[in-house]
């Protein structure tokens, strides 16, 4: 094998991002160039964040700007995922605009970076008003190796713990639809799993390890639960569309996990928001 | 042609060496790679007792035996105990089967205590791979960063080494290596993270950059990933694959009668 062929099903890439890793150049961190890249390894739909979100205060204008990179240059290939900190004041005007303003259909939050647990008030009350809009939400639960980050900039995974309690007891968030990015390095597969029993909880597969990972992955995790999503640019692309292959797991588990079991979760948006 | 440097008898249910490296074998056909090198028994120990790297050295003899031309060991030591270490490469290399040495995190690289095991290992023509990280919050005591196997290479200039993880922390293990020509990287065992391949073949050359994965802790996907996902030349891709572990392991191969 000297290239990887092409994944023969449809991928839904649920976990990419647009702009620059604020610590080094990334040989896809150029829009263009990304889609092609997605484009010609059968990518039809990659959901989209924004590295500028990890550390820009202007989340508006860095909403503004993602929106409008996936529009110009992924057509309807590009899905953005806004971000919305809810430490920063107006964070609600911020979450309308994602919604009203600029037609997202999920939201993607980066809890470490932005300083607050999963069980403050702020975020409760963002998971909720996320929830009454129909709106997905993905957390990107760690980014970087903890080990190689910048000695000025250690950013501790996020604690998901805190969910299995916020899931089971608050009936506002029984139908938030939840996806947890790059969650296996620091969230062991037995609190995935029970996370997943507990509500509407997918994880991606970009950071699952180990030898045939997917298929380890599917005994704690529902195979319905499971996305693929490759992190890219930050990561290959292909290491996440190479674990497709590694784990036998036939035709119909290939393409649940590359595709199906993403794509419902974008056609529930509420076309118009819901009253207050 | 996927020749895998780095590859462990981990990950994967089985009661025995030879039940564990049959069911690393159904990945390894999955994923297209051809030959496997393997160091470090089922059960792993830091800072090894003779006896721990005994035992560790005949789980690998026991599953590679089953497997040949096709599965190869790679000797794990201790320079902490220099004599056993000496009689162990002896045994598993010049009267044994074994191709490499395996140097973990014991005692950092660059110590005068390896000279001896170092010199041994290459008058037997023997890859020696040394675990190497960077890592922010500080390593172990005696674990190795790329500075000390430069340091040792620069002793040593004769023998050839893998900077194993290639540091881990890549954009500074690269630079620490740069000028040790008989130092290689293998990028096996981090995150498939963007443009380290890319990196490491602009500052060292295709020729000292060598795939290998870590399994079963890491996956053949996400190693193999960095390789294929890189923007370098069809004819650098061969190289990192397997062209480089041949070629440095051709020596010992012929010494040995091995299939090349």
């Amino acid at each position: 094998m000297t290239e990887v062929p092409v994944t023969d099903v449809p991928v839904i890439d649920v976990n990419v991002y647009l702009s620059q890793w604020p610590f080094r150049r990334l040989p896809l961190d150029d829009t263009p160039r990304l889609v092609a890249k997605l484009r010609e390894r059968g990518v039809t739909q990659a959901w989209a964040g924004s590295f500028e979100a990890l550390l820009h205060e202007d989340l508006g204008s860095v909403n503004t700007r993602l929106a409008e990179e996936c529009r110009t240059h992924g057509g309807e290939r590009l899905l953005p995922m806004g971000s919305v900190n809810p430490v920063l004041p107006d964070w609600e005007e911020q979450l309308r605009r994602c919604h009203e303003d600029l037609g997202m259909q999920g939201i993607r939050l980066h809890p470490n970076f932005h300083g607050y647990g999963l069980q403050s008030p702020a975020c409760i009350e963002l998971l909720e008003q996320a929830t009454a809009r129909g709106m997905l939400v993905q957390i990107a639960v760690q980014l970087e190796d903890p080990r190689t980050q910048h000695p000025l900039m250690q950013v501790p995974a996020v604690d998901v713990s805190p969910l299995t309690s916020l899931l089971a007891e608050n009936p506002q968030l029984q139908e938030l639809r939840l996806i947890l990015l790059n969650s296996q390095r620091s969230v062991r597969l037995p609190l995935l799993g029970e996370l997943a029993q507990k509500g509407k909880v997918f994880v991606d597969i970009a950071t699952q390890e180990g030898v045939g990972g997917v298929e380890k992955l599917i005994q704690s995790v529902p195979v319905e639960r499971i996305l693929f999503g490759s992190f890219s640019p930050f990561f290959y692309f292909e290491a996440a569309e190479l674990k497709l292959r590694e784990s036998p797991l036939g035709g119909a588990l290939r393409r649940a996990i590359a595709s199906d079991n993403a794509a419902p979760l974008v056609a529930r948006i509420h076309s118009t928001p819901p009253p207050n | 042609m996927i020749w895998d440097l780095h590859c462990h008898l981990s990950g994967v249910a089985g009661q025995t060496p030879g039940e564990r490296i049959a069911r690393l074998l159904d990945y390894a056909d999955r994923m297209g790679v051809e030959r496997l090198c393997f160091f470090m028994g089922m059960q792993w120990s830091t800072d090894p007792t003779p006896d721990d790297f005994r035992r560790e050295n005949d789980e690998v003899l026991e599953a590679i035996s089953g497997h040949p031309n096709r599965c190869y060991g790679f000797v794990y030591l201790n320079p902490k105990h220099e004599q056993e270490s000496l009689d162990e490469l002896e045994r598993c290399i010049a009267n044994g089967p074994m191709v490499g040495v395996k140097l973990w995190t014991a005692e950092r690289c660059s110590e005068q205590s390896l000279d001896a095991l170092v010199r041994r290992a290459g008058e037997l023509k023997a890859l020696i791979y040394q675990h190497t990280w960077l890592k922010v919050g500080g390593n172990l005591a005696g674990e190795s960063t790329p500075t000390d196997i430069a340091i040792l290479a620069a002793r040593h200039p004769e023998v050839s080494l893998v900077c194993g993880h290639t540091g881990g922390d890549w954009e500074r293990g690269i630079r620490a290596v740069r000028n040790s020509p008989n130092v290689s990287v293998g990028i096996g065992g981090s995150d498939p993270t963007a443009g380290m391949v890319e990196m490491a073949v602009r500052e060292l050359g295709a020729e000292r950059v060598i795939y290998g994965s870590d399994i079963g802790g890491r996956s053949f996907a996400s190693q193999l990933g960095k390789v294929y996902g890189a923007e370098i030349r069809p004819t650098d891709r061969t190289q990192i694959l397997g062209g480089n572990l041949k070629r440095l392991l051709t020596p010992i191969f012929r010494d040995k009668g091995y299939a090349l």
